[in-house]
């Protein structure tokens, strides 16, 4: 089987903070694999246990310091690693993100059965690269995938976070499914697959490589702009209490 | 040129539209009013007879027309039926504007028919305005909440989706003589894959107590075990309340997965949320931002749910919690 894992790096949100001058202080913030695609890569190499010719290839669209994030996939037990790097790309909403995404697919990888999309970005939260991939495939897509439940040699079986329950769906291939974090601890580098990733090369594809217009690409080719960006309105600061009764007239207060 | 606010009525698996819809119709009633009266249209997709069940709802909705697909095989939703059907109607009636609820069916739809079109399409919406230009200005939190940006489209359909529970309803129905218009459909020509072997429910009193509860008592990994959960239950029983739980208990396996608030859970909106023992972390705020009063009880002073609180405690649950339900029981005994 032939797995494509789309992976992103990210900044850390929980140490984004705000400058006294109303920016977001980005410097000093640690770049790390969008936890839900750790989830992505661990689902892939779920099926590479079960079915072992399984064949990983990790993708991601970013600046050369994403490298790393790719190398340590490998590391993990990804056979493969595509960076999708270009001046062209910067500025990209999800629109452009998933035509490139998927142009690389269809140029350089197109021999594939299942495409693998963490449900979420940390940094952005919107869950519509995955989807937006799928469409311009022309694949199917399973979305909110809790567990890989069943692997076989022509399907898959789902168990599907929805509302108020859980749906069981099967799905062939090819297609693209959405996976969702677990809380359990992934997988760990371990010296064997360290001494691997070095002697990996990650291939480097910019937009004429994956012929990619340029008005297709990055800001060019994004269909929404960013007009305006400020500060949340704050809640109001915390009041602190340290008396009980004190906190039981709040909670008994708002009921009358 | 393209005119109108197409608006998607999704029929959630209960049979019944999804809540969010109506906001989004209350909202669009007031983006119509900024754009030269534009018409607000509907999406319904479903099995024989959902026009008629709906028809009502719909003339009190502000809605003008609604675009009708019915087939028994349409009653179960698929990205790929769904999302064919929603492109061919925005190929024929050229909308300005595209809103999809945020629900679970809603963020897989959206982005696939978004991509399809070729236009823009903006997650999880908390403001839609329209500016001078005319154009829908839709706002939305980014990097975990820290960043609000107001976000355009240069394309049409300028697609927004917007969680449940974000928008208000209707104050006063807006009652128009809507049209129910059925359309043919070409679903023998759909892909049947993925293919929907089974649904799972989750028990029908965790379903709606959430939904409607004026008091949540919520626990995260802080309350180790099912013990602590016990007690938030004997404060939420005497509060008349109900029990809720983050990702992180209910990944240690001491909460039921259908009491999940947050960004994979539920979105609540009571009177007063009690966090305890929950630290906080962006998936679970955005869940909970709905609440009136936020209060954290933790023994972190610095755990990020006190940033988003109204209330701090800072103690240790398995103190604190029985020590309110026996103020509580108290009061009630007098």
């Amino acid at each position: 089987m032939k797995i494509i894992v789309c992976v992103k790096q990210v900044p850390d949100t929980t140490e984004i903070k705000w400058t006294e001058n109303n920016t977001i202080q980005r410097e000093g913030v640690e770049s790390i694999m969008n936890p839900y695609d750790v989830w992505a890569l661990e689902s892939a190499l779920q099926i590479k246990r079960e079915i072992p010719n399984t064949i990983i290839t990790v993708v991601t669209m970013g600046p050369n310091q994403a490298e790393s994030m790719l190398k340590k996939a490998i590391a993990l037990g990804a056979d493969d690693a595509v960076l999708l790097s270009d001046k062209k790309f910067a500025g990209a909403d999800t629109y452009a993100t998933s035509k490139t995404l998927s142009q690389a697919i269809k140029e350089k990888l197109s021999n594939f059965d299942l495409i693998i999309c963490g449900q979420f970005a940390i940094d952005g939260d919107t869950a519509q690269t995955g989807p937006s991939i799928a469409a311009k495939l022309d694949i199917p897509q399973v979305t909110f995938v809790e567990e890989i439940t069943e692997i076989r040699d022509d399907k898959l079986v789902l168990k599907r976070k929805v509302e108020n329950g859980y749906e069981i769906v099967e799905v062939g291939f090819p297609s693209l499914i959405c996976v969702l974090q677990k809380n359990t601890e992934p997988s760990r580098v371990m010296a064997a697959g360290a001494i691997k990733a070095s002697g990996i090369d990650v291939k480097v594809f910019t937009a004429d490589d994956i012929n990619l217009a340029a008005e297709d690409a990055g800001l060019k080719g994004s269909p929404t702009y960013v007009s305006k960006a400020f500060r949340p309105e704050k809640r109001g600061e915390c009041k602190f209490l340290d008396d009980v009764e004190m906190l039981s007239a709040e909670i008994g207060g708002v009921n009358g | 040129m393209a005119r109108g606010i197409l608006i998607y009525a999704e029929i959630m698996k209960s049979g019944y539209i999804a809540p969010v819809f109506f906001s989004l119709c209350a909202k669009a009633v007031e983006l119509s009013a900024k754009l030269d009266n534009a018409p607000i249209y509907a999406l319904l997709i479903g099995k024989l007879g959902v026009g008629e069940k709906f028809k009502e709802g719909f003339k009190a909705s502000g809605v003008d027309k609604v675009f009708v697909y019915v087939d028994d095989r349409l009653e179960n939703y698929s990205t790929e039926t769904y999302s064919k059907i929603a492109i061919d109607l925005v190929n024929e009636i050229e909308p300005e504007i595209f809103l999809i609820g945020a629900t679970t069916q809603g963020r897989d739809l959206a982005p696939r028919i978004s991509s399809q079109l070729h236009t823009g399409l903006t997650a999880d919406c908390t403001g839609l305005d329209i500016n001078e230009k005319g154009q829908l200005a839709a706002t939305r939190p980014t990097f975990g909440g820290k960043l609000m940006a107001t976000i355009l489209c240069k394309k049409m359909p300028q697609m927004a989706t917007v969680r449940p529970g974000v928008l208000p309803f209707f104050e006063n129905p807006v009652y128009k003589d809507t049209e129910m218009l059925y359309k043919d459909h070409k679903i023998s020509e759909f892909p049947t894959m993925p293919l929907l072997r089974d649904f799972i429910k989750d028990s029908e009193e965790l379903i709606n107590s959430l939904d409607s509860a004026k008091i949540i008592v919520a626990g995260g990994k802080g309350c180790k075990s099912e013990k602590g959960f016990v007690l938030l239950k004997e404060l939420a029983d005497v509060l008349g309340g109900t029990v809720g739980a983050s990702r992180g208990a209910v990944d240690m396996g001491i909460a039921p997965q259908s009491v999940q608030i947050g960004q994979t859970g539920k979105t609540i909106n009571p009177e007063v949320y009690i966090a305890c023992g929950i630290s906080g972390a962006i998936q679970h705020i955005v869940g909970i931002e709905g609440a009136k009063k936020i209060i954290a009880i933790n023994t972190d002073k610095n755990a990020p749910i006190f940033q988003h609180a109204d209330i701090g405690f800072v103690g240790d649950l398995f103190d604190v919690v029985p020590e309110l339900t026996a103020i509580f029981r108290n009061k009630k005994e007098e």
